[in-house]
């Protein structure tokens, strides 16, 4: 799992033209040995140095200011339990290479910081403004290489439907629904409902893994891949049932429960009607 | 009509010269007369079967329409219709032409939900239906083979429902047709051999869409037919049970007749059962095929689910604990198969029986036609408590993963709980429920000797307070005390003078059915009472 996750996200701040190359070069096991060797030596300290390589998407939005402020922000709100210099704690784990994608998942979605300890983070509302998410987002990508904020070509809704609905009944659908209207997972775990989540953290959950998501790095599903993805959630998010209210997308469960309930119920109260004495 | 027949016998109205007509060439008059007067007892929970025979009906026609634009092919296509995020895809002809009805035939998808949400009422109709007929004792003679008639159609519908819903092909139905292949499989030496004749070889294959489609329009309807007929001919023959009343007599059946008032009221009641599932299949999505997509193996939803009445079979599935199977002599024995499709069996073969279990255990060989009220049968009504108990148990089992999360539970939590509402629960609900009639029964009793609490309290020139109880009108009175109560059989040795284990067997069945019990108030106690009182 993590020397996968690491080659991802030294690869996501690469710019997007290389990686085509470099992908078919670094399949080769040895590849990524050496690869993951070489790029804990080098990130580690380059990254000290110019820290400002890795957000290509919004250049003006990593200085050393927005680095600063969230480094401010981030001591005052996620180190009680990620440490004071995200390094971790027992109480939460090191943020060093989670990369912005990561922070602005969790923190844009209001997960983070985390209400309480629990089978995972729930969502609460957003605590801070989308600048403050980015300032903390890009403090920690600052820390470490790591996956960044996808670009907005990705996640704006613009792929091919078809393809993301197969993708997405494959990948994703036996944990969140073929209709993104969520499920159990074990242990009082749970794939959260999608028919509201934005293209960005859709993106973002699929590089980053968040809670007892698996990660689906680019080699898994292209980047043009999961546009289509998002491209079909979008959809669903946007097309009510042409056959009328959905009744919650559960399935068979909630159609039951519904014929039961009113159109059973209802027939009931009309047979009391219809025999009722006419005085 | 009294103009008709009263001032010009020649000039007849048209009404009445149809009649005439038809009656001269049909010889009709007779059955209408017999049939026509025939007295209907009126009570809401006597129109549940019909609601159940009005949404076959609604079944019927809406499935004709659906016939003649579903294809009933496993052939691949590329779809290439309406809906967008399924253009390109490869699936079966089947599967297209469903969603052809769904986007591109007019008025498709609305009888395409007519025809499921009907079939889902037609269920639960009957299971209600049953139920009625169930707590009431209106299985007793004459009217068992009704009730395994009864029987076998609730079957015949889940059969239905079944091959139905796997037709369109999709995600949701292979699902659950792959179930299905799986309890197959997991039947010893059989099993595999089983699946394979079903399904045309390797599951999926390409042959059981169309299978199904034969059974689903043809074989299941006719009998289905020709069950609902045979039942309401036995009804007929039977009269109606009706509820204890004054002048409702075991020899009579008191209600409005046939022709014209029934009639009437049951033509309208078909046309509001049809309003009612229009407007439902007008307004509530049900079976949205087109987010499932396609039949592929591989992928399985979350929150996969059969309709309702399959429910307790895929329940009893979930509520399995791990490590059932294991191999033996080379072979794999699934009792995680096994033991829930036996334990189904059983509770199926059971109900099915109940009604000659009952009559054996009472030694009962007369008729019945009055139903009972469900207290005044405290034994039966709990066992039937009991029943529900361990089926409703089963049946939310299938939901376990949904209960999991839209009560915030965790699943493992959810499975333990409804394991010990299946195994627990029906001894609990028998308690409980012969306990409260028991209660109830007391309670009837009190109200029948003393009366029933008016609330008022009245001062004594003594300076007693006493509260003023009301007696009861004779035609309540009448409904608390006509019931038949059953004490125990006495263990007697037969002819040859030998007390055979059957006997015993029974003597002890009808000591656990009949020991505790309220015995109605009698004549002869109410007498007594109103002279204390009074």
């Amino acid at each position: 799992m993590n020397p996968k996750r690491r080659r991802s996200m030294s690869e996501n701040r690469k710019s997007p033209m290389n990686r085509q190359k470099r992908r078919t070069g670094r399949r080769h096991p040895l590849a990524t040995v050496a690869l993951l060797a070489l790029g804990l030596v080098f990130t580690g300290g380059a990254y000290a140095a110019f820290s400002t390589g890795t957000a290509q998407a919004e250049s003006s939005a990593n200085s050393q200011q927005t680095i600063d402020e969230g480094k401010k922000l981030f001591q005052a709100n996620c180190a009680t339990c990620h440490g004071l210099e995200a390094q971790g704690t027992k109480e939460g784990p090191s943020l060093i290479g989670v990369g912005a994608a990561a922070v602005d998942f969790q923190v844009g979605t209001g997960r983070m910081p985390m209400q309480m300890q629990g089978p995972q983070a729930q969502q609460k509302p957003v605590q801070f403004t989308d600048e403050q998410v980015k300032q903390l987002a890009y403090y920690v990508a600052s820390l470490g290489p790591g996956p960044d904020i996808p670009a907005d070509h990705l996640t704006n809704g613009g792929g091919d439907a078809a393809n993301g609905a197969e993708l997405f009944r494959i990948n994703c659908a036996m944990c969140h629904n073929v209709a993104g209207a969520g499920g159990a997972l074990t242990e009082g775990k749970f794939a959260p409902p999608l028919t509201d989540v934005s293209g960005v953290h859709i993106y973002e959950a699929m590089v980053t893994g968040p809670q007892n998501m698996p990660v689906f790095n680019d080699m898994n599903i292209s980047p043009e891949d999961k546009r289509d993805i998002i491209t079909y959630l979008k959809y669903v998010q946007d097309n009510r049932s042409p056959g009328g209210f959905e009744l919650g997308s559960i399935g068979p469960v909630a159609e039951g429960l519904f014929i039961w309930i009113f159109g059973l119920g209802s027939l009931v109260a009309i047979t009391v009607w219809i025999t009722a004495k006419s005085n | 009509m009294s103009t008709a027949t009263t001032n010009a016998p020649q000039k007849r109205s048209f009404t009445a010269a149809a009649s005439v007509y038809v009656n001269e060439r049909t010889s009709i008059a007779g059955f209408v007369k017999e049939l026509g007067r025939k007295a209907f007892p009126d009570h809401w929970s006597f129109l549940l079967g019909e609601v159940a025979l009005f949404a076959f009906v609604v079944v019927l026609i809406s499935g004709t329409f659906l016939t003649f634009f579903f294809q009933a092919s496993m052939a691949e296509v590329h779809y290439n219709g309406s809906y967008v995020p399924l253009k390109g895809v490869e699936m079966s002809v089947a599967m297209a032409s469903t969603l052809d009805i769904s986007f591109d035939i007019r008025g498709g998808l609305f009888v395409r939900q007519m025809h499921h949400w009907a079939a889902l009422l037609f269920v639960a109709a009957i299971g209600l239906h049953m139920l009625r007929i169930f707590f009431t004792g209106a299985f007793r003679k004459p009217r068992e083979l009704n009730w395994v008639i009864g029987f076998v159609l609730f079957i015949l519908a889940m059969a239905e429902g079944f091959t139905g819903y796997s037709l369109p092909d999709d995600l949701l139905s292979g699902n659950g047709l792959a179930i299905i292949n799986g309890m197959i499989k997991g039947f010893p030496l059989v099993g595999t051999w089983m699946s394979f004749l079903l399904f045309g070889g390797e599951f999926p294959g390409t042959d059981i869409v169309g299978r199904l489609y034969t059974l689903h329009i043809l074989l299941l309807p006719a009998l289905v037919v020709a069950f609902v007929a045979l039942h309401l001919v036995f009804v007929v023959v039977h009269k109606h049970t009706q509820y204890a009343g004054p002048g409702k007599t075991p020899g009579n059946a008191v209600g409005p007749p046939i022709l014209p008032v029934y009639a009437a009221k049951a033509g309208g009641f078909f046309f509001i059962v049809f309003g009612v599932l229009a407007l439902i299949a007008s307004l509530f999505t049900i079976n949205p095929i087109w987010n499932y997509g396609p039949y592929d193996p591989s992928p399985v939803s979350a929150g996969t689910q059969p309709d309702w009445y399959i429910g307790f079979a895929d329940g009893a599935l979930r509520l399995i604990p791990p490590g059932w199977e294991f191999v033996w002599l080379d072979r794999t024995w699934s009792f995680n198969i096994l033991v829930p499709i036996i334990a189904i069996g059983v509770f199926i073969v059971l109900a099915l029986m109940y009604p000659f279990i009952e009559a054996w255990v009472k030694g009962d060989k007369r008729e019945h036609h009055i139903a009972d009220r469900p207290r005044n049968a405290p034994t039966r009504t709990a066992i039937g408590a009991a029943g529900v108990t361990f089926y409703a148990g089963l049946w939310a089992a299938a939901s376990s993963d949904l209960l999991a999360t839209h009560f915030s539970l965790t699943m493992e939590g959810v499975i333990h709980a409804l394991q010990a509402v299946v195994i627990l629960g029906p001894f609990v609900a028998y308690f409980i429920t012969k306990r409260v009639c028991i209660a109830l029964q007391k309670k009837d009793r009190e109200i029948v000797l003393h009366g029933f609490e008016s609330g008022r309290i009245v001062k004594l020139p003594g300076g007693e307070f006493i509260e003023v109880h009301e007696p009861l009108d004779e035609y309540e009175r009448w409904r608390l005390v006509s019931f038949e109560t059953y004490e125990p059989l006495m263990l007697r040795p037969n002819s040859r003078g030998k007390i055979t284990f059957g006997q015993r067997l029974r003597a002890g069945m009808s000591r656990w059915f009949f020991e505790d019990r309220i015995a109605p108030v009698t004549k002869g106690e109410l007498e007594a009472g109103h002279g204390e009182h009074h």
